[in-house]
Protein backbone atom coordinates (compact mmCIF):
# COMPACT_ATOMS: atom_id res chain seq x y z
CA UNK A 1 0.00 0.00 0.00
CA UNK A 2 2.61 2.50 0.87
CA UNK A 3 4.20 1.90 -2.70
CA UNK A 4 0.75 2.25 -4.40
CA UNK A 5 -0.58 5.10 -2.43
CA UNK A 6 2.82 7.09 -2.19
CA UNK A 7 2.43 10.71 -0.46
CA UNK A 8 2.68 12.42 -3.90
CA UNK A 9 -0.04 10.25 -5.22
CA UNK A 10 -2.60 11.12 -2.66
CA UNK A 11 -1.02 14.66 -3.05
CA UNK A 12 -2.25 14.99 -6.20
CA UNK A 13 -5.34 13.21 -6.01
CA UNK A 14 -6.39 15.61 -3.30
CA UNK A 15 -5.10 18.67 -4.76
CA UNK A 16 -4.92 18.65 -8.26
CA UNK A 17 -2.69 20.88 -10.29
CA UNK A 18 -3.80 22.34 -13.50
CA UNK A 19 -7.82 20.83 -12.96
CA UNK A 20 -10.17 22.62 -14.72
CA UNK A 21 -10.79 23.26 -18.50
CA UNK A 22 -9.42 25.50 -21.50
CA UNK A 23 -11.58 27.96 -23.57
CA UNK A 24 -10.44 28.34 -26.27
CA UNK A 25 -8.42 25.40 -27.08
CA UNK A 26 -6.41 23.40 -29.74
CA UNK A 27 -6.90 20.26 -27.89
CA UNK A 28 -9.39 19.22 -26.30
CA UNK A 29 -9.45 15.32 -25.63
CA UNK A 30 -12.16 13.29 -23.55
CA UNK A 31 -10.84 9.60 -22.79
CA UNK A 32 -12.49 6.75 -20.24
CA UNK A 33 -11.58 3.54 -19.12
CA UNK A 34 -15.10 1.43 -19.39
CA UNK A 35 -13.62 -1.01 -16.88
CA UNK A 36 -13.71 1.66 -14.23
CA UNK A 37 -15.89 4.51 -15.35
CA UNK A 38 -12.38 6.88 -15.16
CA UNK A 39 -13.11 9.83 -17.21
CA UNK A 40 -10.16 12.22 -18.14
CA UNK A 41 -10.55 15.54 -20.49
CA UNK A 42 -7.27 16.85 -21.32
CA UNK A 43 -7.19 20.54 -23.14
CA UNK A 44 -3.69 22.01 -24.47
CA UNK A 45 -3.05 25.39 -26.11
CA UNK A 46 -0.32 25.39 -28.31
CA UNK A 47 1.72 28.18 -29.22
CA UNK A 48 4.81 28.30 -31.45
CA UNK A 49 5.05 24.14 -31.67
CA UNK A 50 4.93 23.97 -27.79
CA UNK A 51 2.32 23.50 -25.46
CA UNK A 52 1.64 26.66 -24.06
CA UNK A 53 -1.03 25.59 -21.33
CA UNK A 54 -2.75 22.30 -19.85
CA UNK A 55 -5.93 21.93 -17.93
CA UNK A 56 -7.29 18.63 -17.37
CA UNK A 57 -10.63 17.50 -15.50
CA UNK A 58 -12.30 14.12 -14.99
CA UNK A 59 -13.23 11.83 -12.16
CA UNK A 60 -11.72 8.25 -11.67
CA UNK A 61 -9.07 6.68 -9.35
CA UNK A 62 -5.98 8.32 -7.17
CA UNK A 63 -4.01 6.88 -9.80
CA UNK A 64 -5.80 7.91 -12.85
CA UNK A 65 -6.49 11.67 -11.68
CA UNK A 66 -2.62 11.77 -10.04
CA UNK A 67 -1.01 10.58 -13.20
CA UNK A 68 -3.05 13.34 -14.66
CA UNK A 69 -1.92 16.24 -12.27
CA UNK A 70 1.26 14.85 -12.86
CA UNK A 71 1.60 14.73 -16.67
CA UNK A 72 0.01 17.93 -16.64
CA UNK A 73 2.94 19.82 -15.16
CA UNK A 74 5.50 17.68 -17.40
CA UNK A 75 3.78 19.23 -20.08
CA UNK A 76 3.70 22.94 -19.74
CA UNK A 77 6.11 24.41 -22.26
CA UNK A 78 6.71 21.06 -23.62
CA UNK A 79 7.58 20.48 -27.60
CA UNK A 80 5.38 18.81 -29.73
CA UNK A 81 8.13 16.60 -31.15
CA UNK A 82 8.93 15.83 -27.43
CA UNK A 83 5.28 15.18 -26.43
CA UNK A 84 4.74 12.78 -29.18
CA UNK A 85 7.98 10.99 -28.12
CA UNK A 86 6.63 10.77 -24.26
CA UNK A 87 5.65 7.07 -23.61
CA UNK A 88 4.15 4.71 -20.76
CA UNK A 89 7.67 4.57 -19.59
CA UNK A 90 8.01 8.07 -19.03
CA UNK A 91 4.78 7.90 -17.02
CA UNK A 92 5.46 4.91 -14.69
CA UNK A 93 8.97 6.90 -14.21
CA UNK A 94 6.80 10.20 -13.31
CA UNK A 95 4.55 8.56 -10.88
CA UNK A 96 6.53 6.16 -9.29
CA UNK A 97 4.52 2.94 -9.41
CA UNK A 98 5.67 -0.42 -9.89
CA UNK A 99 2.25 -1.30 -12.37
CA UNK A 100 4.44 -3.66 -14.93
CA UNK A 101 2.38 -6.67 -13.29
CA UNK A 102 -0.88 -4.82 -12.85
CA UNK A 103 -2.59 -4.47 -16.12
CA UNK A 104 -5.76 -3.16 -14.57
CA UNK A 105 -4.06 -0.51 -12.63
CA UNK A 106 -1.68 0.25 -15.74
CA UNK A 107 -4.56 1.49 -17.72
CA UNK A 108 -5.85 4.03 -15.11
CA UNK A 109 -1.97 5.62 -15.54
CA UNK A 110 -1.99 5.74 -18.74
CA UNK A 111 -5.80 7.42 -19.53
CA UNK A 112 -4.14 11.21 -19.48
CA UNK A 113 -1.27 9.86 -22.01
CA UNK A 114 -3.98 8.63 -24.15
CA UNK A 115 -5.85 11.95 -23.57
CA UNK A 116 -2.73 13.51 -24.81
CA UNK A 117 -1.88 11.70 -27.70
CA UNK A 118 -4.98 10.69 -29.38
CA UNK A 119 -5.49 14.70 -29.09
CA UNK A 120 -2.13 15.49 -30.01
CA UNK A 121 -2.41 13.71 -33.35
CA UNK A 122 -5.33 15.01 -34.48
CA UNK A 123 -4.45 18.32 -33.75
CA UNK A 124 -1.19 17.60 -35.71
CA UNK A 125 -3.57 15.51 -38.91
CA UNK A 126 -5.76 19.26 -38.66
CA UNK A 127 -2.42 21.52 -39.03
CA UNK A 128 -1.78 18.76 -42.34
CA UNK A 129 -5.01 19.38 -43.69
CA UNK A 130 -4.47 23.44 -43.11
CA UNK A 131 -0.81 23.27 -45.04
CA UNK A 132 -2.48 21.35 -48.10
CA UNK A 133 -5.20 24.33 -48.34
CA UNK A 134 -2.33 26.90 -47.79
CA UNK B 1 -23.53 -18.55 19.75
CA UNK B 2 -24.74 -19.84 15.93
CA UNK B 3 -23.63 -22.85 14.83
CA UNK B 4 -23.06 -23.60 11.01
CA UNK B 5 -24.53 -26.24 9.24
CA UNK B 6 -21.03 -27.76 8.20
CA UNK B 7 -17.28 -28.00 9.31
CA UNK B 8 -16.32 -24.81 7.75
CA UNK B 9 -12.69 -25.55 9.58
CA UNK B 10 -12.57 -28.45 7.74
CA UNK B 11 -14.29 -27.21 4.14
CA UNK B 12 -11.03 -24.14 4.75
CA UNK B 13 -8.72 -27.19 4.94
CA UNK B 14 -9.45 -28.61 1.42
CA UNK B 15 -8.96 -25.33 -0.58
CA UNK B 16 -5.07 -25.06 -0.74
CA UNK B 17 -5.13 -21.58 -1.95
CA UNK B 18 -6.57 -20.85 0.94
CA UNK B 19 -3.63 -21.51 3.09
CA UNK B 20 -1.68 -19.67 1.30
CA UNK B 21 0.47 -17.43 1.77
CA UNK B 22 0.93 -18.45 5.45
CA UNK B 23 1.52 -15.42 7.03
CA UNK B 24 -1.11 -13.75 5.43
CA UNK B 25 -3.64 -16.14 4.17
CA UNK B 26 -6.02 -14.10 1.71
CA UNK B 27 -9.53 -13.34 2.62
CA UNK B 28 -11.14 -14.23 -0.61
CA UNK B 29 -14.32 -12.56 -1.25
CA UNK B 30 -14.23 -12.73 -4.54
CA UNK B 31 -16.22 -15.64 -5.60
CA UNK B 32 -18.91 -14.34 -7.60
CA UNK B 33 -15.97 -13.80 -10.12
CA UNK B 34 -14.54 -17.19 -10.01
CA UNK B 35 -14.67 -19.78 -6.82
CA UNK B 36 -11.88 -21.38 -5.62
CA UNK B 37 -11.15 -25.03 -6.29
CA UNK B 38 -10.95 -27.46 -3.55
CA UNK B 39 -8.20 -30.44 -3.44
CA UNK B 40 -10.61 -32.95 -4.86
CA UNK B 41 -11.17 -31.27 -7.98
CA UNK B 42 -8.16 -30.22 -8.45
CA UNK B 43 -7.06 -33.69 -8.16
CA UNK B 44 -9.93 -35.24 -9.94
CA UNK B 45 -8.42 -33.22 -12.88
CA UNK B 46 -4.70 -34.09 -12.50
CA UNK B 47 -5.91 -37.75 -11.89
CA UNK B 48 -7.96 -37.47 -15.55
CA UNK B 49 -4.52 -36.30 -17.22
CA UNK B 50 -2.75 -39.37 -15.58
CA UNK B 51 -4.75 -41.85 -15.49
CA UNK B 52 -7.60 -41.96 -18.16
CA UNK B 53 -6.83 -39.47 -20.68
CA UNK B 54 -8.54 -39.76 -24.23
CA UNK B 55 -10.62 -38.44 -26.67
CA UNK B 56 -14.89 -39.48 -26.10
CA UNK B 57 -17.06 -40.97 -28.06
CA UNK B 58 -14.24 -42.10 -30.84
CA UNK B 59 -12.13 -44.63 -29.73
CA UNK B 60 -12.87 -48.41 -29.25
CA UNK B 61 -9.90 -48.89 -27.06
CA UNK B 62 -9.98 -48.83 -23.21
CA UNK B 63 -8.72 -45.36 -21.98
CA UNK B 64 -11.48 -43.45 -24.69
CA UNK B 65 -14.34 -45.93 -23.04
CA UNK B 66 -12.95 -45.63 -19.81
CA UNK B 67 -12.75 -41.41 -20.65
CA UNK B 68 -16.11 -41.39 -22.59
CA UNK B 69 -17.82 -43.37 -19.25
CA UNK B 70 -16.36 -40.28 -16.94
CA UNK B 71 -17.60 -37.75 -19.08
CA UNK B 72 -21.27 -38.93 -19.22
CA UNK B 73 -20.97 -40.01 -15.96
CA UNK B 74 -20.25 -35.89 -15.13
CA UNK B 75 -23.31 -35.58 -17.31
CA UNK B 76 -25.76 -37.14 -15.21
CA UNK B 77 -24.33 -35.60 -11.59
CA UNK B 78 -24.99 -32.27 -13.60
CA UNK B 79 -28.83 -33.98 -14.36
CA UNK B 80 -29.42 -34.95 -10.89
CA UNK B 81 -28.01 -31.13 -9.63
CA UNK B 82 -30.81 -29.06 -10.57
CA UNK B 83 -33.36 -32.03 -11.00
CA UNK B 84 -33.57 -32.36 -15.03
CA UNK B 85 -35.59 -34.82 -16.48
CA UNK B 86 -32.73 -36.71 -18.43
CA UNK B 87 -28.61 -36.04 -18.69
CA UNK B 88 -29.97 -35.72 -22.29
CA UNK B 89 -31.15 -32.53 -21.65
CA UNK B 90 -27.49 -31.31 -20.32
CA UNK B 91 -25.20 -29.59 -22.71
CA UNK B 92 -21.73 -28.94 -21.53
CA UNK B 93 -20.36 -25.26 -22.84
CA UNK B 94 -17.49 -23.48 -22.00
CA UNK B 95 -19.13 -20.84 -19.33
CA UNK B 96 -22.68 -18.96 -19.10
CA UNK B 97 -22.04 -16.88 -21.44
CA UNK B 98 -21.55 -19.63 -24.27
CA UNK B 99 -24.78 -21.11 -23.05
CA UNK B 100 -26.86 -18.53 -23.52
CA UNK B 101 -25.17 -17.45 -27.13
CA UNK B 102 -26.30 -21.14 -28.10
CA UNK B 103 -29.86 -20.39 -27.14
CA UNK B 104 -29.87 -16.89 -29.14
CA UNK B 105 -28.00 -18.37 -31.96
CA UNK B 106 -29.99 -21.63 -32.30
CA UNK B 107 -33.56 -20.92 -31.02
CA UNK B 108 -33.47 -17.25 -31.44
CA UNK B 109 -32.32 -17.69 -35.35
CA UNK B 110 -34.98 -19.97 -35.33
CA UNK B 111 -37.84 -18.50 -33.56
CA UNK B 112 -37.90 -14.79 -33.69
CA UNK B 113 -39.58 -12.79 -36.20
CA UNK B 114 -38.89 -8.52 -36.03
CA UNK B 115 -41.24 -7.51 -33.70
CA UNK B 116 -41.02 -9.85 -31.43
CA UNK B 117 -39.86 -9.01 -28.05
CA UNK B 118 -36.87 -10.43 -26.38
CA UNK B 119 -37.50 -9.26 -22.54
CA UNK B 120 -34.51 -9.06 -19.79
CA UNK B 121 -33.86 -6.44 -17.19
CA UNK B 122 -31.91 -3.66 -15.70
CA UNK B 123 -29.67 -5.93 -13.80
CA UNK B 124 -28.52 -8.61 -16.14
CA UNK B 125 -24.48 -9.37 -16.73
CA UNK B 126 -23.63 -8.49 -20.16
CA UNK B 127 -23.37 -12.25 -20.77
CA UNK B 128 -27.42 -11.66 -20.71
CA UNK B 129 -27.73 -8.61 -22.64
CA UNK B 130 -25.28 -8.41 -25.75
CA UNK B 131 -26.20 -12.09 -27.36
CA UNK B 132 -29.92 -10.59 -27.30
CA UNK B 133 -28.97 -7.32 -29.11
CA UNK B 134 -27.28 -9.07 -31.68
CA UNK B 135 -30.16 -11.47 -31.96
CA UNK B 136 -32.53 -8.39 -31.93
CA UNK B 137 -29.95 -7.16 -35.19
CA UNK B 138 -29.88 -10.29 -37.21
CA UNK B 139 -33.90 -10.77 -37.18
CA UNK B 140 -35.40 -7.28 -35.99
CA UNK B 141 -36.34 -8.44 -32.73
CA UNK B 142 -37.13 -5.82 -29.88
CA UNK B 143 -35.05 -5.76 -26.70
CA UNK B 144 -37.21 -4.48 -23.74
CA UNK B 145 -35.73 -4.42 -20.10
CA UNK B 146 -37.53 -5.12 -16.54
CA UNK B 147 -36.65 -1.65 -14.51
CA UNK B 148 -35.37 -2.27 -11.06
CA UNK B 149 -36.93 -0.27 -8.11
CA UNK B 150 -35.24 1.78 -5.15
CA UNK B 151 -34.77 -1.38 -3.30
CA UNK B 152 -32.48 -3.23 -5.70
CA UNK B 153 -35.49 -5.33 -6.52
CA UNK B 154 -37.38 -6.14 -10.42
CA UNK B 155 -40.29 -3.08 -10.75
CA UNK B 156 -42.93 -6.06 -11.73
CA UNK B 157 -45.42 -3.42 -10.43
CA UNK B 158 -45.99 -3.35 -15.31
CA UNK B 159 -44.95 -7.10 -15.91
CA UNK B 160 -48.21 -7.54 -18.00
CA UNK B 161 -47.33 -4.58 -20.09
CA UNK B 162 -43.48 -5.84 -20.14
CA UNK B 163 -44.82 -9.27 -21.38
CA UNK B 164 -47.16 -7.84 -24.31
CA UNK B 165 -45.32 -9.36 -27.59
CA UNK B 166 -42.91 -11.41 -25.97
CA UNK B 167 -41.21 -14.51 -26.80
CA UNK B 168 -38.60 -15.12 -24.48
CA UNK B 169 -37.58 -13.87 -20.89
CA UNK B 170 -34.34 -13.91 -20.13
CA UNK B 171 -33.45 -12.67 -16.41
CA UNK B 172 -31.05 -13.70 -13.60
CA UNK B 173 -31.49 -15.29 -10.88
CA UNK B 174 -29.78 -13.74 -8.14
CA UNK B 175 -27.91 -10.45 -9.66
CA UNK B 176 -24.17 -10.34 -9.28
CA UNK B 177 -23.95 -6.96 -8.19
CA UNK B 178 -26.82 -6.45 -5.76
CA UNK B 179 -27.65 -9.80 -4.79
CA UNK B 180 -31.07 -9.87 -5.44
CA UNK B 181 -32.69 -13.23 -5.46
CA UNK B 182 -35.19 -12.84 -8.46
CA UNK B 183 -38.67 -14.63 -8.05
CA UNK B 184 -38.08 -17.37 -11.28
CA UNK B 185 -41.42 -19.32 -9.90
CA UNK B 186 -43.74 -16.24 -10.60
CA UNK B 187 -41.30 -14.99 -13.73
CA UNK B 188 -41.64 -18.35 -15.33
CA UNK B 189 -45.06 -18.92 -14.45
CA UNK B 190 -45.99 -14.99 -16.35
CA UNK B 191 -43.89 -16.19 -19.22
CA UNK B 192 -45.41 -18.88 -20.09
CA UNK B 193 -49.19 -17.68 -19.33
CA UNK B 194 -48.33 -15.11 -22.63
CA UNK B 195 -46.58 -18.14 -24.26
CA UNK B 196 -43.02 -17.24 -24.66
CA UNK B 197 -40.03 -19.14 -22.99
CA UNK B 198 -37.94 -18.13 -20.19
CA UNK B 199 -34.25 -18.45 -20.00
CA UNK B 200 -32.65 -18.01 -16.85
CA UNK B 201 -29.06 -17.11 -15.92
CA UNK B 202 -28.04 -19.20 -13.08
CA UNK B 203 -24.28 -18.54 -12.97
CA UNK B 204 -24.62 -16.70 -9.56
CA UNK B 205 -27.82 -19.21 -7.99
CA UNK B 206 -26.61 -22.71 -9.13
CA UNK B 207 -23.30 -22.20 -7.10
CA UNK B 208 -25.15 -21.29 -3.83
CA UNK B 209 -28.91 -22.93 -3.35
CA UNK B 210 -30.39 -25.71 -4.32
CA UNK B 211 -31.38 -25.94 -7.91
CA UNK B 212 -34.36 -27.41 -9.14
CA UNK B 213 -35.39 -26.73 -12.50
CA UNK B 214 -38.69 -28.85 -12.87
CA UNK B 215 -39.67 -26.96 -9.59
CA UNK B 216 -39.25 -23.50 -10.93
CA UNK B 217 -41.11 -24.63 -14.15
CA UNK B 218 -38.51 -23.04 -16.96
CA UNK B 219 -37.10 -23.70 -19.95
CA UNK B 220 -33.76 -23.24 -20.00
CA UNK B 221 -30.94 -22.62 -17.24
CA UNK B 222 -27.27 -21.60 -18.52
CA UNK B 223 -24.52 -21.70 -15.66
CA UNK B 224 -20.70 -21.80 -15.26
CA UNK B 225 -18.14 -24.39 -13.89
CA UNK B 226 -15.91 -22.27 -12.20
CA UNK B 227 -18.31 -20.21 -9.96
CA UNK B 228 -19.04 -23.66 -8.24
CA UNK B 229 -15.61 -25.07 -7.51
CA UNK B 230 -14.78 -26.52 -11.08
CA UNK B 231 -12.22 -25.63 -13.08
CA UNK B 232 -12.82 -22.68 -15.65
CA UNK B 233 -13.69 -24.18 -19.45
CA UNK B 234 -16.72 -25.97 -18.71
CA UNK B 235 -20.14 -24.42 -18.16
CA UNK B 236 -23.56 -25.76 -18.59
CA UNK B 237 -27.13 -25.06 -20.66
CA UNK B 238 -30.09 -27.02 -19.30
CA UNK B 239 -32.42 -27.19 -21.65
CA UNK B 240 -36.30 -28.98 -21.83
CA UNK B 241 -35.72 -31.98 -23.97
CA UNK B 242 -38.75 -31.12 -26.60
CA UNK B 243 -37.06 -27.92 -27.23
CA UNK B 244 -33.60 -28.91 -27.65
CA UNK B 245 -34.79 -31.88 -29.84
CA UNK B 246 -36.85 -29.20 -32.20
CA UNK B 247 -33.21 -26.49 -32.26
CA UNK B 248 -30.98 -26.37 -35.12
CA UNK B 249 -27.18 -26.59 -34.37
CA UNK B 250 -25.10 -24.17 -33.06
CA UNK B 251 -21.20 -24.64 -34.05
CA UNK B 252 -20.51 -27.08 -36.65
CA UNK B 253 -17.63 -29.96 -36.49
CA UNK B 254 -16.43 -33.27 -35.13
CA UNK B 255 -19.31 -34.89 -32.86
CA UNK B 256 -22.45 -32.91 -33.88
CA UNK B 257 -23.26 -35.04 -37.06
CA UNK B 258 -24.67 -38.49 -37.91
CA UNK B 259 -23.75 -38.50 -41.44
CA UNK B 260 -21.69 -36.08 -44.01
CA UNK B 261 -21.22 -35.29 -47.47
CA UNK B 262 -19.72 -32.55 -49.70
CA UNK B 263 -23.16 -31.71 -50.03
CA UNK B 264 -24.86 -31.73 -46.74
CA UNK B 265 -24.96 -33.49 -43.38
CA UNK B 266 -27.74 -34.44 -40.78
CA UNK B 267 -26.90 -33.87 -37.40
CA UNK B 268 -26.64 -35.67 -34.04
CA UNK B 269 -29.26 -35.98 -31.34
CA UNK B 270 -29.06 -33.64 -28.38
CA UNK B 271 -26.88 -33.41 -26.21
CA UNK B 272 -24.32 -34.55 -29.16
CA UNK B 273 -25.85 -31.78 -32.07
CA UNK B 274 -24.42 -28.70 -29.40
CA UNK B 275 -20.98 -30.08 -28.45
CA UNK B 276 -19.13 -29.71 -32.20
CA UNK B 277 -15.17 -30.66 -31.64
CA UNK B 278 -13.45 -32.03 -28.53
CA UNK B 279 -15.15 -31.35 -25.74
CA UNK B 280 -13.55 -29.69 -22.27
CA UNK B 281 -13.00 -33.91 -20.96
CA UNK B 282 -10.82 -33.26 -17.40
CA UNK B 283 -12.91 -30.16 -16.80
CA UNK B 284 -16.34 -31.56 -17.59
CA UNK B 285 -15.15 -34.61 -15.21
CA UNK B 286 -13.82 -32.45 -12.61
CA UNK B 287 -17.26 -30.49 -12.44
CA UNK B 288 -18.71 -33.68 -11.49
CA UNK B 289 -16.74 -34.09 -8.52
CA UNK B 290 -16.93 -30.32 -7.61
CA UNK B 291 -20.97 -31.10 -8.21
CA UNK B 292 -20.11 -34.44 -5.14
CA UNK B 293 -18.48 -31.70 -3.28
CA UNK B 294 -21.18 -29.44 -2.64
CA UNK B 295 -23.59 -32.52 -2.64
CA UNK B 296 -22.23 -33.94 -0.03
CA UNK B 297 -21.96 -30.67 2.20
CA UNK B 298 -25.34 -30.38 0.98
CA UNK B 299 -26.90 -26.98 -0.83
CA UNK B 300 -29.36 -25.99 1.77
CA UNK B 301 -26.95 -26.01 4.52
CA UNK B 302 -24.97 -24.12 1.86
CA UNK B 303 -27.73 -21.66 1.18
CA UNK B 304 -28.31 -21.76 5.33
CA UNK B 305 -24.62 -20.83 6.28
CA UNK B 306 -24.20 -18.12 3.03
CA UNK B 307 -27.34 -16.26 4.52
CA UNK B 308 -26.06 -16.07 7.79
CA UNK B 309 -22.61 -14.61 6.25
CA UNK B 310 -24.78 -12.19 4.04
CA UNK B 311 -26.54 -10.92 6.89
CA UNK B 312 -23.23 -10.39 8.80
CA UNK B 313 -21.14 -8.81 5.74
CA UNK B 314 -24.43 -6.30 5.28
CA UNK B 315 -24.55 -5.47 9.43
CA UNK B 316 -20.67 -4.85 9.15
CA UNK B 317 -20.92 -2.96 6.38
CA UNK B 318 -23.39 -0.44 7.82
CA UNK B 319 -20.77 0.06 10.58
CA UNK B 320 -18.39 1.21 8.70
CA UNK B 321 -18.89 5.68 8.25
CA UNK B 322 -18.86 6.41 4.21
CA UNK B 323 -19.83 3.67 3.07
CA UNK B 324 -23.40 3.08 0.90
CA UNK B 325 -24.53 -0.33 0.17
CA UNK B 326 -26.82 -0.65 -3.40
CA UNK B 327 -29.17 -3.91 -3.61
CA UNK B 328 -31.76 -5.21 -1.18
CA UNK B 329 -31.68 -4.57 2.58
CA UNK B 330 -30.62 -6.98 4.87
CA UNK B 331 -33.34 -9.71 4.79
CA UNK B 332 -34.63 -12.45 3.06
CA UNK B 333 -34.07 -13.09 -1.07
CA UNK B 334 -30.70 -11.90 -0.85
CA UNK B 335 -27.44 -13.47 -1.73
CA UNK B 336 -24.17 -13.42 0.58
CA UNK B 337 -22.50 -10.73 -1.72
CA UNK B 338 -22.46 -6.43 -1.21
CA UNK B 339 -22.01 -3.71 -3.50
CA UNK B 340 -20.54 -0.36 -1.76
CA UNK B 341 -18.66 2.48 -2.53
CA UNK B 342 -16.30 4.77 -0.03
CA UNK B 343 -17.35 8.01 -0.36
CA UNK B 344 -13.79 9.27 -0.48
CA UNK B 345 -12.29 6.78 -2.56
CA UNK B 346 -12.94 5.14 -5.92
CA UNK B 347 -13.20 1.43 -6.06
CA UNK B 348 -9.92 0.86 -7.56
CA UNK B 349 -8.44 2.31 -5.28
CA UNK B 350 -10.74 0.72 -2.52
CA UNK B 351 -10.01 -2.35 -4.12
CA UNK B 352 -5.89 -2.17 -3.85
CA UNK B 353 -5.52 -0.60 -0.38
CA UNK B 354 -7.58 -3.62 0.52
CA UNK B 355 -5.24 -5.51 -1.50
CA UNK B 356 -2.77 -4.71 0.44
CA UNK B 357 -4.44 -6.17 3.29
CA UNK B 358 -4.83 -9.49 1.84
CA UNK B 359 -8.25 -9.00 1.05
CA UNK B 360 -9.36 -9.73 -2.11
CA UNK B 361 -12.90 -7.98 -3.61
CA UNK B 362 -13.58 -7.06 -7.26
CA UNK B 363 -13.94 -3.18 -8.60
CA UNK B 364 -15.81 -2.42 -11.76
CA UNK B 365 -19.03 -2.36 -13.32
CA UNK B 366 -19.15 -6.43 -12.43
CA UNK B 367 -20.33 -6.31 -16.53
CA UNK B 368 -23.55 -4.49 -15.85
CA UNK B 369 -23.49 -1.31 -17.22
CA UNK B 370 -27.28 -0.77 -17.50
CA UNK B 371 -27.55 -1.14 -14.10
CA UNK B 372 -24.53 1.22 -13.02
CA UNK B 373 -26.28 3.51 -14.76
CA UNK B 374 -29.65 2.92 -12.83
CA UNK B 375 -27.75 3.22 -9.91
CA UNK B 376 -26.00 6.34 -10.80
CA UNK B 377 -22.52 5.12 -9.97
CA UNK B 378 -19.85 4.28 -12.51
CA UNK B 379 -18.73 1.73 -10.81
CA UNK B 380 -18.48 -0.33 -7.29
CA UNK B 381 -16.48 -2.64 -5.33
CA UNK B 382 -18.36 -6.15 -4.52
CA UNK B 383 -17.31 -8.53 -1.52
CA UNK B 384 -19.28 -12.09 -2.11
CA UNK B 385 -18.92 -15.17 -0.07
CA UNK B 386 -19.12 -18.76 -0.75
CA UNK B 387 -19.36 -21.88 1.76
CA UNK B 388 -14.94 -21.09 2.53
CA UNK B 389 -15.69 -18.14 3.98
CA UNK B 390 -15.97 -16.66 7.72
CA UNK B 391 -16.71 -13.90 10.11
CA UNK B 392 -13.08 -13.49 10.03
CA UNK B 393 -12.91 -12.43 6.55
CA UNK B 394 -15.47 -10.10 6.75
CA UNK B 395 -13.95 -8.59 9.86
CA UNK B 396 -10.69 -8.24 7.84
CA UNK B 397 -12.65 -6.45 5.16
CA UNK B 398 -14.25 -4.37 7.50
CA UNK B 399 -10.76 -3.60 9.02
CA UNK B 400 -9.30 -3.11 5.51
CA UNK B 401 -12.15 -0.32 5.09
CA UNK B 402 -10.90 1.47 7.72
CA UNK B 403 -7.83 2.03 6.37
CA UNK B 404 -8.88 3.21 3.09
CA UNK B 405 -11.31 5.83 4.80
CA UNK B 406 -8.48 6.66 6.95
CA UNK B 407 -6.04 6.96 4.16
CA UNK B 408 -8.35 8.87 1.54
CA UNK B 409 -10.23 10.89 4.38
Amino acid sequence: MSDMYRDLILEHHRYPHNYGTLDPHDVSQEEHNPLCGDRIRLDLRIVDGKIAEVAFSGKGCAVSQAAASMLTDELIGMELDAARAYNKADILELIGLPLDKNPVRLKCALLSLKAMKVGLYRYLGQQLDAEELD
Amino acid sequence: MYTPPFDIAAVRRDFPILQLPIEQPVAFLDSASSSQKPEAVIAAQAAFYRTTNANVHRGVYQLSEQATYEFERARSRVALFINAHSAREVIFTRNTTESINLVAHSWGGTNLRPGDVILISQMEHHSNIVPWQLLAQRTGAVLRAIPINGSGRLDLDTIDTLLQGVKLVAVTHVSNVLGTINPISFLAQKAHSVGALILVDGAQSVPHMPTDVQAMDIDFLAFSGHKMLAPTGVGVLWGRKALLDAMPPFLGGGSMIKTVTIEASTYADVPARFEAGTPMIGEAIALGHAIDYLTGIGMANIAAYEEILGQYLLDQLAEVPGVTVYGPPIGPERAAMASFTVDCAHPHDVAQVLDSEGVAVRAGHHCTQPLHVALDVPSTARASCYLYNTTDDIDRLVVGLRKVTKLFA
